[in-house]
């Protein structure tokens, strides 16, 4: 655990009088697959929106190290600079695409920051220089590249909005791919999926991990997923941590069975009287 | 169950096809009668009644024949509307069909080079006099507007009420510039548009944090702000009085006048007024075209494409790294500089210049140019502009109805209610524009439009 690309600790999100995160400390080792699990209202993609800037926490620190040993304090930063110069990409629960633009487009838009570097902030682009035009082959490239691995190609002209949600999830991966992350935040990709999508999504996210040195944090419900692609897990109950392993402890850990897994009703009172037993001496 | 009972069960469902039609009947003559008074309750006392001043005091002329024929003209078109065209038993409308009006074959390939070289040969057609290249300067001048202001709302989706403020920063720049420091209007055009930029990154700044309505009303009050100091601020600006005696422009040096040493003498020409006219209709056209070329160039650039994602999705943007506070105020300054351009155009076409040429009938007329012509199309929007500015112009000519209406009819009247008619007309066949679909600005393998229904129209 010492090459930890993201370490959060005493993470604490207050909205008003609610607590929807409570004392978080976790890391995400680099070049693995990170997920965080919990039931619904479990403060999951609040974590989520604390990590990509789009919500400022209450208190704690969110720290990333890149590879090349710089490191930022995500807590400090603006939400765009967090996806520009710390290198997080990420998804969203619902599917954010540029769904009038064609998937082609939102690959592009993908990696705007790079296309402006080579475009001389416009200016460039504007009187035609050559280097603009070889950075926009280039991220044409890049766009295929990604199109392809998503399976996407054949669509590529086609308008986002127009993709069957399976392939818009696979799109929105994809898109993220683009901006060339260190770590990759993906917020229920598997939701709504049939095993199919599913199983490709997994496909996806394997590689990603093998072939681009990668980390991945994931947010999800699908068990089947979580269990077959993560290194470790992270569970959240109302806010607060319950357990933090590989995949074989967080299953067989009670009070994650008992607080989300589900089990039959006689059980729960087992586990219950096992904890209360456990907790009294 | 009886038998009888079996036997008289289809009967009502043999009954029922008659039945039909005598009810959609009863119901378009209840509806239609339930608006004939609600008309009758508004217009009675409006039409009905008039007060005729007598000398010594007020009287209350009837006129219930008046009244009586606007209740039948609801009756009448209520029930035909009712009875014909709105049939429960037809789809709803041209709401419910995906508009993509994919480009339709030669007519519309060939429709841009002919509106082109109609633009480019207008002042050399026989047929064209004076009030037609004015008309013509007037569409290229608001064309230009719209396609300054389709940069802010339909590819940034930023919907911009004051555009108008951008038009009066422009021309009060070119006019204050020109007269206090005697320079050529092709020194003081870059420095208006650079002025006029500035003015819209001001207005860009309070307004970064919002969206849709709230965002509208402000640059709407923006809008009026600027009026209001060009009417107050006296010392400066001259106030309602304006600013007059603007210099003209000359042809790169040569003054058009008669005499020695002017644009005809020089080229051996006779003089005429016309050609100061004549040079105006190729600099406003200039001016249109290179914002045309700037335009279209923008959008195949990252910062074009990142407009366009701002509209889409602005969350997803920042999920990018794509910083929408500069992305923003480049709209806002982008499309001001066309404004500032157009400003300083009018100001030199004009020689005079007052707050009164910048009301928001202004704004709206050019948010209706381009949001007619479909957000974000350039074709579209050059015919708005030649449809609205031309038929606006058109309708001076109405002097035919009072063949129709009698002498007393006063056609200029009706100008704004045919206007708005036609405006209405265009929204319910086109509810998206003209030209709806969008193109991509940059393809794979295959260039397709996208439809309208998918394309954002902008929330923030």
């Amino acid at each position: 655990m010492n090459d930890a690309i993201l370490t959060v600790e005493h993470l604490t999100m207050r909205f008003g009088g609610v607590v929807a995160v409570s004392d978080l400390s976790f890391q995400a080792r680099r070049g693995a697959i990170t997920a965080i699990i919990g039931p619904n209202g479990a403060g999951k993609t609040t974590v989520f929106n604390c990590i990509t800037g789009f919500y400022r926490p209450t208190e704690g620190m969110v720290r990333l190290r890149l590879r090349s040993g710089e490191t930022f304090l995500l807590e400090r930063l603006p939400d765009h600079e967090i996806a520009r110069i710390a290198k997080v990409a990420r998804t969203f629960q619902s599917v954010r695409l540029f769904a009038g633009m064609t998937v082609l487009e939102n690959l592009m838009v993908a990696q705007h920051n790079a296309l402006m570097r080579a475009s001389l902030w416009t200016v460039g682009g504007v009187l035609g220089l050559p280097g603009f035009r070889a950075a926009r082959d280039a991220a044409v490239e890049r766009a295929r590249y990604w199109l392809d691995k998503a399976g996407l190609l054949e669509r590529a002209d086609d308008p986002a909005g127009d993709l069957p949600y399976g392939a818009q999830r696979r799109l929105e991966v994809a898109r993220a791919m683009c901006a060339e992350p260190q770590l990759l935040c993906l917020d229920e990709p598997a939701a709504g999926l049939n095993p199919r999508e599913s199983a490709d999504l997994t496909a996806l996210l394997d590689q990603i991990r093998a072939q681009h040195a990668v980390s991945i944090l994931l947010i999800e419900h699908d068990m089947s997923v979580v269990m077959e692609i993560s290194d470790a897990i992270v569970v959240l109950d109302y806010g607060e941590k319950i357990a933090d392993g590989t995949p074989a402890q967080v299953r067989d850990d009670p009070r994650v069975i008992a607080a989300y897994l589900g089990v039959a009703d006689e059980e729960v009172e087992a586990v219950e009287h096992a904890l209360q037993a456990g907790a009294a001496p | 169950m009886s038998a009888g009972g079996d036997a008289a069960r289809p009967a009502p469902t043999q009954a029922a096809p008659p039945r039909v039609a005598p009810s959609r009947l009863g119901h378009a003559l209840r509806d239609a009668l339930l608006m004939a008074l609600v008309a009758l309750a508004l217009f009675g006392p409006l039409l009905g009644l008039k007060t005729v001043p007598l000398t010594t005091g007020l009287a209350l002329e009837s006129r219930w024949h008046l009244v009586a024929a606007a209740v039948a003209i609801v009756f009448a078109g209520r029930f035909l509307l009712r009875y014909l065209v709105w049939r429960a038993d037809r789809p709803a409308g041209t709401a419910a069909r995906p508009a993509a009006s994919a480009p339709r074959g030669w007519f519309v390939k060939a429709l841009t080079p002919a509106l082109l070289l109609t633009a480019l040969a207008w002042p050399l057609l026989p047929t064209t006099d004076r009030y037609l290249l004015d008309i013509g300067i007037l569409i290229l001048t608001y064309t230009m507007l719209a396609w300054g202001l389709n940069v802010v709302v339909g590819l940034a989706g930023l919907l911009d009420l004051g555009y108008v403020a951008f038009y009066a920063v422009g021309a009060y720049s070119y006019a204050l510039l020109a007269q206090h420091f005697g320079w050529s209007f092709w020194i003081c055009l870059p420095l208006a548009g650079i002025l006029t930029a500035f003015a819209g990154i001001l207005l860009g700044f309070p307004v970064l944090r919002l969206r849709g309505d709230y965002l509208a009303i402000v640059t709407l009050a923006f809008g009026e702000i600027i009026r209001l100091i060009l009417i107050n601020w006296y010392e400066f600006t001259g106030g309602p009085n304006g600013i007059s005696g603007i210099p003209r422009p000359s042809f790169f040096g040569l003054p058009f006048t008669a005499g020695e040493g002017g644009f005809a003498a020089a080229f051996g020409l006779e003089h005429s007024p016309l050609h100061r006219i004549v040079f105006l209709y190729y600099v406003v056209l200039a001016l249109a075209l290179v914002t045309l070329a700037f335009t279209v160039r923008l959008r195949r650039l990252p910062v074009g494409m990142a407009w366009e994602a701002l509209r889409e999705d602005e969350i997803a943007c920042r999920s990018l790294g794509i910083n929408t506070r500069n992305t923003k105020l480049t709209a806002f300054a982008i499309g001001a500089m066309f404004g500032g351009f157009a400003g300083s155009f009018f100001a030199t076409r004009q020689g005079f210049i007052s707050p009164e040429s910048f009301v928001f009938m202004e704004s709206a007329l050019i948010l209706a140019i381009v949001v007619l012509g479909g957000l974000g199309s350039q074709i579209g929007i050059a015919i708005a502009a030649l449809v609205m500015i031309g038929g606006i112009e058109l309708l001076r000519n109405l002097a035919w109805l009072k063949a129709v209406f009698g002498p007393d009819f006063d056609p200029s009247l009706y100008r704004m209610l045919l206007f708005g008619l036609a405006m209405v007309t265009i929204m319910v066949w086109k509810p998206r524009g003209l030209v709806s679909a969008r193109m991509p600005s940059i393809q794979l393998a295959q260039r397709k439009a996208v439809g309208a229904h998918l394309v954002g129209q902008g929330r923030g």
